[in-house]
């Protein structure tokens, strides 16, 4: 769950236990001063209190609507569970983030039934794709013509909320044999231009589908390139990268840098090397809502890191 | 001359020819190509299986082809006519490689 975190970035053993605690359902993610702190760490009195000086959003992710093999048949049902959990969060969130693999098969019925799904919640949401977003013969042609209309190349691009920056990149296309997930230079010049303006300051959020830190390159979960467009951001006080494709929760923190991963909302994959594979994981029917979930993420002013609360969809 | 009889001529000269498609089979399970590497005659057609409960892509390493994304069950099938080695990945796990060398 947490990968041997070190204890450099205000991180403590003891925030890495709570997250595995909260593992299973989703994050919710409050940015207080900088850091993204998971809002089930705080209590309900300071949950208010980041509600007066900060915001929170939610990270979701991996929800492959059309997915239906035996690992969890209602992929459909446990993303509207989702909904529902965001819906009742103690905090409003200000925006929903989604990490990828929005769909299973990049089909013009599946980004339909998830828009759907997901508009349930009330939220804006900003998208970044997954590899199964982009497996259309236009090679996400059809992912770009509902979320990609303010990007750049395959769908990269930024905003700011409320003095936080968030980075949306894309390391799932034109991947390259034998290699992992890829940022490519195109995207990582941009990626230099885009924090040129920035005060070191400037809390920054990235987030992306697959990992950003080589978490098990066996299974190519790790991006080839992003060690140089993390060198971008050394210079910044508090940065913090979201990342799903794993569907499991995982995090580590290096100086400045906090790394998540999200739960998925449809089924759960292996830890790594623990299976032959990382295909879908079948569990029991009646374990199976407490490996899925949403992340909750605080940002409060003037406090780092940001606080990451992952919540199941039901206990595990 | 009827069409039956045209059709039946044709029939017979592919079968005088001696040719005979020949057909191989790549597996692909638990994110690995069966065999990851397959050697063929010229003229075969090589078809892939998807045996996974994720999908699945036949990419050329060099993108001169590609599958679509195929989903559990489903397959790709493409002939190889000339002699030489094909290097392919899957689209969305790319560390997931397979060579078919083709050779008389």
């Amino acid at each position: 769950m947490t990968d041997k975190p070190d204890d450099h970035g205000g991180v403590t053993r003891r925030h890495a236990l709570e997250c595995m605690i909260w593992a299973g359902t989703g994050v919710l993610w409050t940015v207080a001063g900088g850091v993204p702190k998971s809002i089930g760490l705080l209590g309900n009195a300071e949950a208010a209190e980041t509600a007066a000086k900060g915001f929170t959003f939610v990270q979701i992710s991996d929800s492959h609507i059309g997915f239906n093999k035996p690992a969890n048949p209602h992929a459909a049902d446990t993303l509207q569970e989702a909904m529902d959990h965001v819906k009742a969060l103690p905090v409003k969130p200000s925006f929903m983030l989604h990490t990828g693999d929005i769909t299973h098969l990049s089909k013009a019925e599946e980004f339909d039934n998830a828009a759907q799904l997901i508009g349930s919640a009330g939220l804006d949401v900003h998208y970044v794709p997954g590899e199964h977003d982009i497996v259309d013969e236009g090679a996400g042609k059809a992912y770009r013509a509902r979320y990609g209309k303010k990007t750049k190349g395959t769908g990269w691009y930024s905003f700011d909320q409320d003095g936080v920056h968030f980075i949306g990149l894309v390391n799932v296309a034109n991947l390259k044999a034998g290699g992992l997930g890829s940022l490519g230079a195109e995207q990582i010049k941009w990626l230099e231009d885009d924090l040129k303006a920035l005060k070191d300051s400037t809390p920054i959020v990235v987030f992306a589908h697959i990992p950003l830190w080589t978490v098990y390159p066996e299974w190519g979960w790790g991006t080839e390139d992003a060690a140089v467009a993390l060198g971008y951001l050394k210079r910044f006080g508090s940065v913090t990268v979201l990342n799903g494709h794993i569907h499991q929760l995982m995090q580590k923190v290096e100086g400045n840098v906090t790394f998540h991963t999200a739960r998925s909302t449809a089924f759960p994959q292996p830890a790594p090397g623990a299976a032959p594979s990382p295909g879908p994981m079948l569990v029991p029917a009646e374990k199976l809502r407490g490996v899925l979930g949403i992340a909750d993420v605080t940002f409060r002013q003037g406090r780092a890191p940001l606080a990451i609360t992952d919540y199941a969809l039901a206990p595990s | 001359m009827s069409r039956l009889r045209i059709v039946l001529s044709l029939v017979l000269i592919v079968a005088a020819s001696g040719v005979r498609a020949q057909e191989a089979v790549i597996h692909i399970d638990n994110f690995t190509f069966n065999p990851a590497e397959l050697t063929i005659k010229p003229g075969t057609t090589v078809t892939w299986m998807n045996g996974d409960d994720i999908p699945h892509s036949i990419v050329e390493t060099n993108a001169r082809f590609h599958s679509r994304a195929l989903d559990t069950g489903e397959v790709f099938t493409m002939t190889f006519a000339d002699a030489g080695e094909i290097g392919y990945f899957c689209g969305l796990h790319p560390h997931m490689k397979g060579k078919i060398i083709v050779k008389p």
